[in-house]
């Protein structure tokens, strides 16, 4: 299959490692990976901040960029609910029926990782090797949006060697919440102190995700704890073979 | 029209206000504790209701009909009640209502009210408004009373004081009742509460209500309480005044069977409410010989116009969404600066009254959802957020401000490949001064807010699409 991968703004800029696991793992499943490079952002900051005129014209580049694309793997949830729950709102807001139309067209070929994974390709075991201690922290946007239940749980189940630790409220949000993070920065901080609680006590040595947005919040107050836990996002843990070694 | 909701004029902004709450460790235990409690307690008795979203679905849609449909229910309300033995009035805002509630009493000769559990008449500063005109309003809800007596302010909707725990109340008791001692537990604690009520109860000849619906077929009203003091405000005095916001009306008396098994199972975990009190106007030898309701729009009729936000009108007061708010369970509900705390406070408070800190509020939400999954009448509360964000951001437009000018900008620099890339490598450059030991512990400005309880990690030297580009073409 000839998969078209939105890597994201910020997984392209902030985490490529993200990325390239995408690739190596979907070509070694034996598909043919393509990345259009005119893609840039989805528009979720600007929307969910209160910019929505802003997201308008990110949500037509999108749209025309993945046009002709078969399938659409995005490693990110809450890129992924941007597409599905926004994109048809703002498209009839804009009052353009070719662009309600190319966005009806374009939603059933978009695919969290997982989902593509589980959901479109029908597998669990996708041939994993990652000999840690790993806990899973369910994102708001896999759970409340998108649904995921335990579809990346169940790709986790099926990595060799994985020593998978069950996360304490799991369902709580970690207090990122994009822009959240920066303009109540001391509720964010309350909530990450939570998270972070709950992250320590399972005692894993790596954090695991869909999103790398929650990631990046969660490393960041891991590491200034020196808490000398990683996080990793899932596309990596799947990636990994026993050929790369203990990495 | 000037629209009141309580004291929220002079409220600090949200993040300001949570900041002295956040430090406030009794606080924060006693809202851990208290959310805890009532969110498990939810989720056993939901669990076991199959038809739980069927359920959701149905108020839903029944809330969407009358809301729809209002005018024609208000009427058929109004003329049911008449009929029934009732008084109707109709306020536009609190000054109104106030105003028609002050001048019944007087008019009655009353010096003193009993009340049970209204926020509507928070909402419009009541008590305050009682008290300027000479007249003494006592609460009668555990909770409110205890708001009362220790001169505090609600901080949830359906438990007003979750945020003190027994040894306060015992305190405030001892203070307020003139007691020499009294014990901490749940048994003393109620009969002081009962001793200084039954007196009130007893004594006081004029009551005044919420509602929690309005049925329109049959002019009837219906409160829901779990302590029986509101069965005694409601029965007892000679005279009844219920105040209710004009979205309260339910077509029929059948559809009660839906929001009846919805709205305590959301609101305290209970399969049903102790006491539900239902009347229809007046009773000849039963009950208050005289009955008003006072039919408030404060606001909400432009909530009803705005077609993307009036699902905030959906809203049974259950709290369920206060619960499961992982930002309210972090701050309790002061910092909302409103009587209407929580997810739906940051929807409703803002809608209902234009004031500096209402632009903070649709802000004070991480939109995880968890308010929108627990909501018994499916109000996407994140959606309505985010909508408003955008009146905040529209409202504000005129304003030089360093948010909206970056916004502006990244917005142009998404739209092309060539200045989304150029933006990249300018970060992977201008962010060097800040990186010490391959992390950045310290931002600037606004980005130092990050960097205040987090480290982040830098941009790597190669973007992912530079590392595709080079893949590419090494296979040519």
């Amino acid at each position: 299959m000839r998969i078209s991968l939105f890597i994201t703004c910020y997984n392209d800029t902030l985490f490529p490692e993200t990325g390239q696991s995408v690739v190596r793992l979907l070509e070694r499943l034996g598909h043919e990976i393509d990345f259009p490079l005119e893609q840039t952002c989805c528009g979720q900051m600007h929307f969910n901040t209160g910019y929505q005129a802003e997201a308008m014209p990110l949500m037509r580049r999108f749209v025309e960029t993945f046009a002709n694309a078969e399938v659409i793997c995005i490693p990110s949830s809450s890129c992924v609910a941007m597409v599905r729950d926004n994109y048809p709102r703002m498209a009839a807001s804009s009052g353009d029926s070719g662009l309600m139309k190319a966005v009806d067209d374009l939603l059933p070929r978009v695919y969290e990782l997982s989902e593509l994974l589980v959901n479109k390709l029908g597998l669990e075991d996708v041939g994993a090797y990652y000999p840690h201690r790993v806990t899973y922290h369910a994102s708001c946007h896999s759970l409340r949006s998108l649904h995921l239940g335990d579809l990346p749980l169940r790709l986790l189940r099926k990595v060799r060697a994985i020593d998978l630790a069950e996360l304490k409220d799991i369902d709580q949000c970690c207090g990122f919440g994009g822009t959240f993070a920066v303009k109540n920065s001391d509720v964010s901080a309350a909530m990450l102190t939570d998270k972070l609680r709950c992250v320590e006590n399972t005692r894993a040595e790596v954090c695991t995700a869909v999103d790398n947005s929650c990631l990046m919040h969660i490393l960041g107050g891991l590491h200034r704890e020196r808490a000398g836990v990683r996080t990793v996002h899932l596309a990596e843990i799947l990636a990994s073979t026993e050929e790369d070694g203990v990495s | 029209m000037s629209v009141r909701v309580g004291d929220a004029a002079d409220a600090p902004s949200f993040q300001r206000a949570a900041l002295p709450l956040l430090d406030d460790a009794q606080l924060r235990s006693n809202v851990r504790h208290a959310t805890n409690v009532i969110t498990l307690k939810r989720a056993g008795v939901v669990n076991e209701q199959h038809d739980w979203q069927q359920l959701r679905s149905a108020a839903s849609a029944i809330k969407a009909h009358t809301l729809r449909y209002l005018d024609h229910y208000l009427l058929q309300f109004e003329a049911a009640c008449t009929a029934a033995g009732g008084h109707v009035h109709w306020a536009a805002d609190a000054d109104e209502a106030n105003r028609i509630i002050v001048g019944l009493i007087k008019g009655m000769g009353g010096t003193e009210v009993i009340k049970v559990k209204t926020m509507t008449s928070d909402e419009i500063g009541l008590n305050k408004a009682l008290e300027a005109k000479g007249i003494e309003p006592h609460e009668t809800d555990l909770a409110d009373m205890i708001i009362q007596l220790g001169h505090d302010k609600p901080s949830h909707i359906v438990v007003p004081a979750l945020h003190k725990n027994r040894q306060q109340v015992r305190e405030i008791f001892m203070r307020a009742m003139g007691l020499k001692d009294l014990g901490d537990n749940p048994e003393d604690l109620t009969n002081a509460a009962r001793q200084y009520l039954r007196e009130k109860f007893l004594k006081v000849k004029i009551g005044v209500s919420g509602a929690n619906f309005l049925i329109a077929e049959t002019g009837g009203v219906c409160v829901v309480e779990s302590e029986g003091n509101g069965r005694m405000c409601l029965t007892l005095p000679d005279a009844l005044i219920t105040v209710a916001g004009i979205e309260k009306v339910i077509p029929t008396f059948r559809d009660l069977e839906v929001f009846l098994q919805l709205l305590p199972r959301s609101a305290t975990g209970e399969r049903m409410n102790p006491y539900n009190s239902l009347w229809t106007g007046v009773h000849a030898g039963e009950g208050p010989q005289q009955f008003h309701i006072v039919l408030l729009d404060n606001g909400r009729t432009r909530i009803l116009a705005d077609q993307e936000a009036r699902q905030t009108l959906h809203c049974i007061r259950c709290g369920a969404c206060l619960n499961a708010c992982p930002v309210y369970r972090q701050t309790g509900g002061h910092a909302y600066g409103s009587i209407y705390a929580g997810p739906i406070g940051a929807i409703l408070t803002p809608q209902l009254f234009d004031m500096e800190h209402s632009q903070s509020l649709p802000y004070a939400s991480s939109l995880c959802g968890a308010c929108f999954e627990v909501c018994p009448v499916k109000i996407n509360i994140p959606e309505v957020l985010v909508h408003l964000r955008g009146r905040v951001v529209r409202e504000q437009q005129s304003a030089v401000n360093l948010e909206s000018m970056s916004m502006r900008v990244l917005s142009r620099i998404f739209s092309n490949r060539r200045s989304f890339e150029a933006a990249q490598r300018l970060g992977q450059f201008a962010q060097w001064p800040f990186v010490s030991d391959g992390w950045i512990r310290h931002l600037p400005g606004t980005l130092g807010n990050w960097t205040a309880a987090r480290d982040l990690r830098p941009l790597p030297r190669q973007t992912f699409r530079n590392w595709w580009r080079e893949r590419e073409s090494r296979k040519q």
